[in-house]
């Protein structure tokens, strides 16, 4: 009944032309009655109210093991094994300056940002390359090729561990950054030219005809006009590579010894004789996730495009 | 400086898309390659700037051969259809980089930036990037990347057609001033046989990759040399009825038929294709010798403040260019003058036989 004369009174008002909704509700709720302005009122309230509490419960639900972890990093280990705790009652920076002071922590992070960095500039610089002949060039088997490089995604990368593990054994690139920087470019690679072969053929050939009828040669064309039209491809793809190389860790663990080691790997090593260090390694677990939120900050206008592998 | 090719053919994937092409070109001449879309025009551009080179015969500059010449090498500039300029550049630097790639001192580059960016009138926006220019200033900044440099060939593919239709008119002006004191040839592509009309200098008429006539603009749009220059080089495309010439009569099908006057007395009897102009078929007669016709109304279209006025009846199917827009109910039967001594004749080759000696205006 309510439902029905609130949507007759809108019915009737909507058209009345240049008048304000409050102006028109005003006067309805004077000559008809205060009960449906209530109703409508407690109505949209009432949806607006259930969708922040969904999205207050889903954002709870997902930052709970962040919140839990970094509740953990600031606690000592008797309190973390102690009663349940909702925040640490005495907050402690000792697992942090651990970390920080012990080498063999804190050179898992410069290990990690090593390989990572080798990766990323390896990747991309053979992806660009690449990504430029797939979007310009026309070549027998173009497409094939293209779509051969998206399985290299397809595959474990457990399948490519023995012979990775055998051959740089015997080459002596065992337990060195390059290493794994290398393995990393196994599904790096393909996937910088996906992304960046999206973002080069939104670039009109044109562009490229009018450079050289310029005068430009083909690698200052490169580097001063085409590189600075994707930049933002570029950046997203940067991301990318990052990610899927801080994350990596069969590949970086396995091709490491000490020299090498990657922080998620010392991460897992952390159960000694007198029980597991907790709190040292919710701290590591933290500083693991701060350079990821960095670099998402720096891109993240440019993300979506990139998942759509810059298609848009 | 000339351009000449010499019996060009260019085949992609097995498609023709340019045949036996043969085209001179004079020093300092505007050129209109005038053709619908798919005629082949963009690939003849493209296989004279050097961007693709032929797939059979040659091109020369100079009287030099440069058919395989990178188009590096060649002094030509291109704007095309779609705004293309560097986004990562000011517009200063955009128009100097063809200057600044040929190592022209500093002093001389920024004196002539200027005098080109005031020829386009796009002097105040210099500092400004691409993107932040509206598309007419867009093509302004491209024109000027082009014009700055004294290229000996200058190409423009339908340069104007992304812009709205009072910037093309006042574009379409300048661009003749603009080549008046110049001594390159210029090349300008388009599907508007006004634009052609406009622009005047020496018309080429493409079809499926051939060229149909080549000559004065003038010369082609009044005596074409066959059918399809002359449905090509007329918007909207010219009327064109079968008819029958017999002893002294032509003959309409089998009911209309007129006596053959002094122009086209000189036809042997057989079937013709005649065309008319559709500027020429008028409401009211403009000679005694005109011949009335019956016919009904299908459409009025109104394209700016001219009228095209499509009518028919079982033998006719015309369409008439009036000037001013005028108004008609679909099948109101009107008279239509269809002028005698205005028409021309295509033999079955589609080849043209008789053209009407007294040249009218549009």
């Amino acid at each position: 009944m309510t439902h029905d004369a609130t949507t007759r009174q809108d019915a009737r008002v909507s058209p009345s032309t240049g008048t304000s909704p409050s102006v028109a509700s005003a006067a309805t709720a004077a000559d008809e009655s205060p009960r449906l302005e209530r109703a409508r009122a407690r109505r949209r309230g009432g949806s607006v109210g259930r969708s922040r509490f969904l999205l207050a419960l889903y954002l709870i639900l997902m930052l709970l093991p962040i919140y839990w972890l970094i509740n953990m990093s600031l606690q000592s280990n008797s309190e973390i094994l102690g009663a349940l705790s909702f925040w640490p009652r005495e907050v402690t920076f000792d697992n942090y300056i651990g970390i920080f002071t012990d080498s063999n922590w804190y050179m898992g992070y410069v290990n990690s940002i090593a390989y990572v960095s080798m990766n990323m500039l390896i990747s991309i610089s053979v992806a660009l390359p690449a990504a430029y002949a797939f979007s310009r060039f026309k070549f027998i088997g173009d497409k094939h090729l293209f779509f051969w490089l998206l399985t290299n995604l397809m595959a474990p990368p457990a399948v490519f561990l023995l012979p990775y593990f055998q051959l740089y054994y015997s080459v002596g690139l065992f337990d060195t950054h390059i290493a794994v920087a290398l393995a990393h470019c196994l599904f790096n690679i393909p996937l910088a030219v996906w992304i960046l072969e999206g973002f080069m053929s939104s670039v009109p050939k044109e562009v490229d005809e009018t450079a050289y009828i310029d005068g430009y040669s083909f690698p200052s064309f490169f580097v001063k006009i085409f590189i600075p039209m994707i930049r933002s491809g570029i950046g997203v793809t940067l991301f990318f590579l990052f990610m899927f190389s801080w994350v990596e860790l069969l590949l970086s663990r396995t091709l490491t010894a000490t020299n090498a080691q990657p922080i998620a790997s010392i991460m897992t090593r952390t159960s000694t004789a007198s029980g597991i260090d907790w709190g040292t390694l919710a701290a590591a677990g933290v500083l693991t996730i701060l350079p990821g939120i960095i670099v998402v900050y720096f891109v993240r206008n440019h993300i979506a495009k990139g998942f759509a592998l810059g298609r848009t | 400086m000339s351009l000449i090719l010499e019996n060009i053919d260019h085949v992609v994937n097995g498609a023709t898309h340019i045949e036996g092409i043969d085209l001179e070109l004079a020093p300092g001449s505007f050129n209109v390659l005038l053709g619908r879309t798919l005629a082949g025009k963009t690939t003849l551009m493209r296989l004279m700037a050097g961007l693709e080179p032929p797939t059979r015969g040659r091109v020369l500059m100079n009287g030099e051969d440069v058919t395989g010449v990178s188009v590096r090498r060649r002094n030509v500039s291109m704007v095309y259809q779609q705004f293309i300029n560097y986004p990562s550049l000011t517009v200063f630097d955009n128009i100097a980089s063809p200057l600044k790639l040929a190592r022209v001192p500093k002093a001389e580059v920024t004196r002539r930036v200027r005098e080109t960016a005031e020829m386009l009138h796009i002097e105040h926006l210099l500092d400004r990037y691409p993107q932040e220019l509206s598309g007419g200033q867009q093509q302004r900044t491209a024109m000027g990347r082009a014009l700055v440099k004294d290229a000996d060939l200058i190409l423009f593919d339908e340069p104007l057609v992304n812009l709205d239709y009072k910037l093309r008119e006042e574009f379409r002006q300048e661009l003749r001033e603009l080549f008046r004191m110049r001594n390159c040839i210029a090349v300008y592509a388009t599907t508007e046989p006004n634009e052609a009309l406009a622009l005047g200098g020496h018309t080429a008429v493409l079809h499926e990759g051939r060229l149909l006539q080549y000559g004065r603009t003038e010369d082609v749009y009044h005596r074409p040399g066959n059918i399809l220059t002359a449905e090509m080089f007329s918007e909207p495309p010219i009327n064109v009825v079968p008819g029958l010439v017999s002893g002294a009569e032509v003959t309409f099908d089998k009911s209309v038929h007129f006596r053959l006057n002094e122009d086209l007395r000189s036809l042997p009897p057989g079937q013709y294709s005649f065309g008319v102009r559709p500027s020429h078929v008028g409401l009211a007669p403009q000679s005694a010798d005109d011949l009335e016709l019956q016919v009904r109304v299908d459409l009025a279209e109104i394209s700016g403040s001219e009228t095209f006025l499509h009518v028919s009846n079982e033998l006719f199917h015309l369409v008439l260019h009036l000037a001013g827009v005028h108004e008609f109910a679909v099948d109101e039967p009107i008279k239509v003058y269809f002028p005698t001594h205005k028409l021309y004749a295509f033999d079955h080759n589609g080849s043209v036989v008789h053209i009407p000696p007294r040249l009218g205006s549009l």
